[in-house]
């Protein structure tokens, strides 16, 4: 059994075994301290030319970065949290994301930016967000958004030695202490490879016949999804859910199968209400699956508002496995 | 050939026809615009041809790396001399150095590399520094860039972290005194020619408008840079002689002309021999005019 943080921390190890272009740039990264949330913890003593310490300098390093990705390199830049891409957004909107399409093909930029999202602990309006909506609309850029149910080291691995473009690879803060699910305790985990090389994982809690209800979430989500899940079979009530690890592009063929084998959806998501990744999914299966559709899909995510540091406030901000429940067995009335 | 001519004359003479091309280009692109053969805008680079001459031929054009910015036209010709692939670029045909896609300000070629966010390529130059550096082949990297990018926060992380690593970049900063329509003084807080010091980059500030000097300070910096002896900055002071873009230029005229008697051109032509230096720009000149003539034909048949 392994964790969804030392999935990364080997991921990250066995694509620098396999490439000695593969260089890490991050505040903070060097042992024994290994990065905020220790993902890059043994890299620097394994590689030491290989890991720089940075300057406190977000886009300076994403631009950095993308010079090195341009001239044959594979570099990663550590994003000590996903809040502070509000800092790099030039250079991943204007830069790195552009050359290939502006220079008409002719250079490539496999640039991998990895940094952790996601609220819950406490640490305040600034250090919590789940931004990823901010960038799905950039064209050319992959976002990759692995959840505990998948292997995101394996994932990790795959953006460093084979992606051919810009990756935004989104880890989840609560995710990293736990087991990586691979099924039992009733539910069934499932992988379906996508072309793109980023799997979607379906879980079930039922053995036979089809699902009540299809929830489709990504990243933290399965951390509220999964109990749930348990809580709702002890209800006999049929849930498929639906991680895709590939937010953009979006896995449509396998979302729309899954959301059309109950006809009753819930889209679930951690960043703020509005103009949200839920939306597109939504709109995508509506466009698919007008008629067989038994009910307007739901669309849950945390408060339009910034996330509170005390406790009971920051709850009642985020998207909560109450709240999910409640969807779910809304959309079976 | 005549024999007795010496190197440096040989050489400024070499130098002198590329600022030609540069000019001619720049003028005829100013000219394809008022005619409205070019969509959107062009910024063009009259009056700082030493700057761009000077620095690249101070490069090894097979290894060296270029990063340039929105007034790039000077900067690509320099390197590459490919007239024909930049104007084509320019007036959008496929036969463009990006297919007409990048267009003036997002031109690639070889190692020429150039975007049209102010200061944002800086520190991609850096990191093709680093990656040169890496590769240990004693490669440099060349960043141009104007007085106007000093107000960019990321040349600073730039020039910081180039010095912490020590890497093999110059940065070669056209001081060409106007940021779009905003006179320099009234951006720039302190000496804007010592910004890069306290980074512990050492600086040469040079007559931008003088070729030779700017080419010999070029290539004393980039030696160093093949040493290993870590970044420089080539402050050189000039003027942008023409608009910012297209033909906007509400600068008072009697300024322009006072900077006329200074500009690269005219002082380069004075060292010349008049009959020759005259040869050889009519020359540069009636390629440029035929290459023009062609591509806009090809503009007419393509709309």
């Amino acid at each position: 059994m392994s964790t969804y943080l030392a999935s990364l921390q080997t991921g990250l190890a066995d694509a620098f075994a396999a490439d000695d272009h593969a260089y890490l740039l991050g505040e903070d990264v060097l042992d024994p301290y290994g990065g905020a949330f220790k993902v890059s913890k043994g890299l620097s003593t394994r590689y030491p030319d290989r890991v720089m310490t940075t300057p406190i300098s977000e886009a300076g390093i994403v631009g950095v970065a993308s010079g090195l990705a341009l001239r044959g390199y594979r570099p990663v830049v550590e994003i000590m949290f996903g809040d502070f891409l509000g800092l790099c957004m030039d250079q991943l909107l204007n830069h790195a994301t552009k050359f290939r399409p502006m220079y008409n093909d002719q250079v490539r930029v496999p640039l991998v930016v990895r940094t952790p999202m996601g609220g819950g602990r406490g640490y305040g309006a600034t250090h919590s967000q789940s931004l990823e909506k901010l960038f799905l609309g950039i064209p050319g850029l992959t976002v990759v958004a692995p959840s505990h149910v998948h292997e995101p080291g394996t994932q990790l691995k795959r953006a460093i030695l084979d992606g051919d473009g810009p990756v935004l690879f989104i880890e989840n803060k609560l995710l990293y202490p736990m087991e990586l699910a691979t099924g039992g305790g009733g539910l069934s985990v499932r992988r379906e490879p996508e072309p793109g090389g980023y799997p979607t994982v379906f879980v079930e809690n039922f053995q036979a016949g089809s699902p009540d209800v299809t929830v489709i979430g990504y990243g933290g989500m399965s951390r509220l999804v999964l109990p749930l899940l348990e809580s709702l079979a002890r209800e006999e009530i049929k849930v498929l859910a639906v991680f895709p690890s590939s937010l953009k592009p979006l896995p449509a063929a396998t979302l729309v199968d899954a959301a059309a084998r109950s006809g009753r959806v819930v889209v679930v998501e951690e960043g703020t209400s509005g103009f949200d990744w839920g939306t597109s999914v939504a709109t995508l299966l509506y466009d698919q699956l007008w008629k067989r559709l038994s009910r307007p899909i739901r669309r849950l995510a945390s408060a339009d508002s910034i996330i509170p540091t005390a406790r009971h406030l920051e709850d009642s901000v985020l998207i909560s496995t109450a709240v999910i429940e409640q969807a779910v067995l809304d959309v079976l009335q | 050939m005549e024999p007795s001519r010496s190197p440096d004359l040989a050489l400024l003479e070499r130098f002198f026809e590329r600022m030609v091309l540069i000019r001619a280009v720049e003028e005829s692109l100013l000219d394809l615009f008022a005619a409205g053969a070019i969509r959107g805008t062009v910024h063009t680079c009259l009056g700082q041809e030493a700057t761009a001459v000077g620095v690249v031929a101070a490069l090894d054009a097979q290894r060296d790396v270029v990063c340039s910015n929105h007034r790039g036209h000077g900067h690509f010709l320099a390197y590459s001399e490919d007239a024909e692939g930049l104007i084509a670029e320019v007036l959008g045909l496929p036969s463009g150095v990006c297919g007409g896609i990048g267009g003036s300000q997002h031109v690639h070629a070889r190692n020429f590399y150039s975007n049209g966010i102010l200061g944002g390529m800086v520190p991609v130059a850096a990191g093709m520094a680093l990656a040169e550096k890496l590769r240990g082949q004693q490669a440099v990297v060349a960043v141009f860039l104007g007085d106007g990018a000093f107000g960019e926060g990321v040349v600073y992380e730039a020039l910081n972290m180039s010095s912490l690593w020590s890497l093999p970049i110059i940065f070669c900063v056209e001081h060409n005194q106007y940021a779009q329509s905003t006179p320099w003084r009234l951006e720039h807080g302190g000496d804007l020619s010592a910004r890069a010091r306290p980074f512990g980059i050492p600086v040469s500030v040079v007559d931008g408008n003088d070729v030779m000097e700017v080419h010999a300070a070029a290539s004393a910096a980039v030696d160093g840079l093949r040493a290993g002896r870590g970044p420089h900055l080539l402050f050189m002071e000039t003027y942008r002689m023409g608009p910012h873009s297209k033909g906007d230029d509400l600068r008072d005229p009697a300024e322009i002309a006072a900077h006329r008697k200074h500009e690269p051109l005219v002082r380069t032509r004075a060292l010349l021999d008049p009959v020759h230096g005259a040869k050889l720009e009519q020359e540069v000149r009636q390629r440029v005019a035929g290459i023009v003539e062609r591509l806009r034909r090809r503009v007419l048949v393509a709309s």
